[in-house]
């Protein structure tokens, strides 16, 4: 089985579980010798009459043993924990490459070479070791990406910074591992890993305003009601309208693969059902139920799909 | 019975400040609580038992996993040891009450309105659901504008203050009533354990207590002591919190420490192996236990000095704990083991609780924390501290103790069915959900994406919590039939050393015609082999 935390692909990820490995032999050697210990007495140590056996009360060397011995132990769990730190958390970049923001429940993604916004989605280049500063904009959350590295909160009011990496270009999954309220288990994103060239042609994309709609389609119709029907108020489109970022960036919307922090794969249909009714959905979100027509439905759901 | 005296038996109840019938109450309202949250637990597993039910939706499931967690911890395992002490620590010390009989009657009541407060919650239309940490900002009234959270923090307050009364008590009693000749050193270690215990509970409630009233300021006065606005840190909670919540996990396991160590050498036929060992480490797992509370934040991203120095701690308290695993196996070793459920629950504790104690270890190594910690393999790991080890031991300590508070035997067959079911099904429950948290799986989420495995290995999980639920069901029996009809106890049915099994069973209410001589740890074995055999 490969269980995500333990199948790293970043060396951050590797060097935890080389400490992990090292842990568990340890654990593992302990626990067989209670197990054993235990099978041994309970077969050899049965009552067989019901006279009392030898009181013995102690031996001094013994219990200095099992004292001295685990102590000597986790020393050395001690020593190859601040060596993984060190391999983990040691890099002389201060500035982060990508600024997560955790929102009730969604990660806003910022990077801010390129000034350009994405949400639940993050692209890094492969092979490169990316800091990224995490943040939250109402409660506490946290940045996990199992594969890539370690867990991070995301705390109002201030700044971790943590780094991921991936060695092959593949996606991988990513959670909110604090919890933050009722659609905590619906706050997943994904890290798409992929080799220089794609990857900064993603950011370049990214960071273009929305492509204008005009005509009398049912895109452009539905670019009108995205005004008129309040959505304007708290998602942005660069290039058509600006908002600050209270929920997701639209923008390039239809270039993901996921809605709703990973809940639906990003096809018309979903997109559609989803405006619909996002809190049959996703119970308690922050989206209301517009009560949209069948008609509005098509049009904002076609204007939608044009934000590549 | 003519009506009159039937009223006034139950009202004697109400007014009694008798330890032992305290103690009783102590222990029949955890069985009521525990039963509830038992429930709570059931729920979740249902929830869970594949993704996308939706059987509970988001804000009920939230309600009541901060609901489980509350009452198991707050309103199930600590009272109930404290019940526990309550009835024992007199006894074991040759005592006719505590110390101060009517502050133990109003610590119980005031630990049973608190929990009656909390339960209230839910008929405002809103229990609380920023679980039992209520971190903040979560747990504001910007993020928490129903009233769930302002119960949840009235009601800890209380059963603090009830929990602090007992405390204080046990000490006083433990250093002032023992029988001539019972001295510190000579001290059954259950009474030891709960001495620790007691001081630990002084030291570490008053810090939630503190943090409860400082939330309370901030959801109805507007004060900001845990948001940014004017200065407040919602870090600052976290402090608060967990330098109460990590001496906590000790309080809900030393007493369990104190009854593996009475139930093991009576059933080994031997005395504990290392008494001044097996003290001593409890001494030094309470000081520890003040200096780890940071190990639950090495997410938080205090920096490295943090994380060295409460990595460390964190480590080294896993040494005493060893060191008492070591003991227990030792007592064993060279004796005449007489399995007994009691007896067989303690082998099932020591299996157990060594399985969630170095899953503990893997937490202090901090790297690995920041890999592990807020995933299901941290629901496994303290799962297994205070189910495979508290609870354990509690049913230990229940066989050994039930037939000296009822005067009867429970049966030992329905013993082995209720130990053989709970045992399957506490491994089925939580050994998986190690996995599940390698994987990926964060905790306190009410559904889950399906992905390779999760689906069979949230199942198998929620199947083994209605195995357990099975075995309690059982016990429940047993115990309600037992009571009734099971065999005559007798003083001391296990031929054990201890003074309480010197007095009749149950106890008259003062306890011993007279109190035997106390001429070493043991004083029933020394009665029965006078000639300088004893240890």
């Amino acid at each position: 089985m490969h269980l995500s935390s333990l199948n790293p692909a970043s060396p951050e990820a590797a060097s935890i579980l080389d400490l992990w490995n090292v842990t568990m032999w340890i654990c593992g050697s302990i626990m067989t010798i209670v197990t054993v210990a235990l099978l041994y007495i309970v077969f050899r140590f049965r009552a067989r009459s019901a006279a009392e056996p030898a009181q013995v009360a102690g031996n001094k060397r013994l219990e200095i043993a099992w004292t001295v011995v685990p102590l000597l132990l986790v020393l050395l769990l001690f020593v190859l924990s601040i060596r993984t730190t060190g391999a983990v958390f040691d890099h002389a970049q201060q500035i982060p490459d990508i600024i997560v923001t955790g929102h009730q429940w969604w990660w806003e993604i910022y990077y801010p070479a390129a000034n350009a916004y994405a949400a639940n989605e993050v692209h890094i280049p492969v092979g490169r070791d990316i800091l990224v500063g995490v943040e939250a904009a109402d409660v506490i959350h946290d940045f996990w990406t199992p594969q890539l590295g370690p867990k991070v909160d995301a705390i109002p009011g201030r700044r971790n910074l943590t780094w991921i990496r991936a060695d092959q270009a593949d996606t991988y999954r990513g959670f909110c591992a604090e919890f933050c309220g009722n659609q905590h288990a619906w706050m997943q994103f994904r890290v798409v890993a992929q080799d220089a060239g794609a990857y900064n042609g993603w950011v370049a994309r990214q960071a273009q305003p929305a492509a204008p709609v005009s005509g009398k389609d049912d895109a452009a119709l539905g670019s009108v009601l995205f005004r008129r029907r309040t959505c304007v108020n708290c998602h942005n489109i660069s290039g058509y309208s600006s908002q600050q970022q209270y929920a997701p960036d639209l923008t390039h919307v239809a270039s993901r693969k996921m809605l709703a922090g990973e809940r639906l794969e990003n096809t018309p249909k979903n997109l559609r059902d989803w405006l619909h009714d996002p809190n049959s959905i996703k119970p308690g979100c922050a989206m209301p139920n517009l009560k949209l027509s069948d008609e509005d439905l098509t049009q904002l759901t076609a204007y939608l799909e044009t934000l590549k | 019975m003519a009506p009159a005296q039937e009223a006034t038996r139950w009202l004697s109840w109400i007014g009694t400040v008798d330890h032992k019938r305290i103690g009783i109450l102590y222990m029949l309202t955890t069985l009521f609580f525990f039963c509830l949250g038992g429930l709570e637990a059931l729920l979740m597993r249902i929830q869970l038992s594949w993704p996308g039910n939706g059987f509970l939706g988001p804000q009920a499931y939230n309600q009541v996993f901060t609901m489980h967690g509350t009452t198991m911890i707050f309103l199930v395992v600590v009272p109930l040891l404290l019940g526990l002490a309550n009835y024992l620590v007199p006894l074991m010390i040759g005592a006719r009450d505590m110390a101060l009989p009517r502050l133990n009657a109003f610590s119980y009541w005031v630990f049973l309105f608190g929990g009656i407060l909390l339960y209230l919650s839910f008929m405002s239309g809103f229990a609380p659901d920023a679980g039992w940490f209520s971190y903040p900002p979560l747990s504001d009234r910007g993020f928490s504008t129903q009233h769930g959270v302002d119960y949840w923090a009235l009601a800890l307050l209380g059963i603090g203050v009830g929990t602090i009364g007992t405390a204080i008590n046990l000490i006083v009693t433990i250093l002032n009533l023992r029988a001539p000749g019972l001295t510190i050193r000579r001290l059954p270690l259950f009474v030891w354990m709960t001495l620790i215990n007691s001081l630990l509970i002084i030291f570490a409630i008053p810090a939630l207590n503190s943090a409860l009233v400082m939330l309370l300021m901030d959801r109805q006065l507007n004060s900001h002591f845990f948001t940014n606005l004017g200065g407040g840190s919602p870090v600052l909670w976290q402090h608060f919190f967990w330098s109460f919540g990590h001496p906590e996990v000790y309080i809900m396991v030393l007493p369990a420490f104190g009854i593996i160590s009475e139930v093991i050498p009576v059933f080994s036929r031997k005395p504990i192996f290392g008494y001044a060992f097996v003290a001593a480490s409890t001494v030094a797992i309470g000081i520890l236990s003040l200096g780890v509370w940071a190990h639950h934040m090495f997410a938080v991203g205090l920096g490295k000095p943090w994380d060295f120095a409460f990595g460390a701690s964190s480590l080294l308290i896993a040494v005493p704990t060893g060191v008492k695993v070591f003991n227990w196996i030792a007592t064993m070793w060279g004796g005449s083991l007489r399995f007994t459920t009691s007896m067989l629950f303690a082998i099932a504790f020591l299996f157990s609780f060594t399985i969630g104690g170095l899953s503990g270890v893997t937490f202090a190594a901090w790297p690995l924390d920041l890999q592990t910690t807020d995933t299901y393999y941290v629901v496994a790991h303290m799962h297994y501290v205070l189910f495979g080890g508290t609870l354990f031991a509690v049913m230990a300590g229940l066989y050994y103790w039930f037939p000296k508070i009822s005067g009867r035997l429970l049966s030992e067959s329905l013993g082995r069915l209720n130990l053989a079911l709970l045992f399957i099904g506490f491994h089925m429950t939580f050994f998986i959900q190690h996995f599940l948290g390698l994987d990926g799986m964060p905790r306190r989420v009410y559904t889950y994406p399906d992905l390779p495995g999760w689906k069979w290995m949230n199942l198998t999980s929620t199947i083994g919590a209605f195995i357990m639920g099975l075995s309690f069901l059982v016990l429940f029996w047993n115990v309600i039939v037992s009571r009734r009809s099971g065999k005559i106890a007798g003083d001391n049915p296990w031929d054990a050393w201890t003074l309480e099994w010197a007095t009749s069973s149950p106890p008259p209410e003062h306890n011993f015609d007279a109190v035997p001589p106390v001429h070493g740890p043991r004083p029933l074995w020394d009665l029965a082999h006078p000639a300088g055999e004893r240890a």
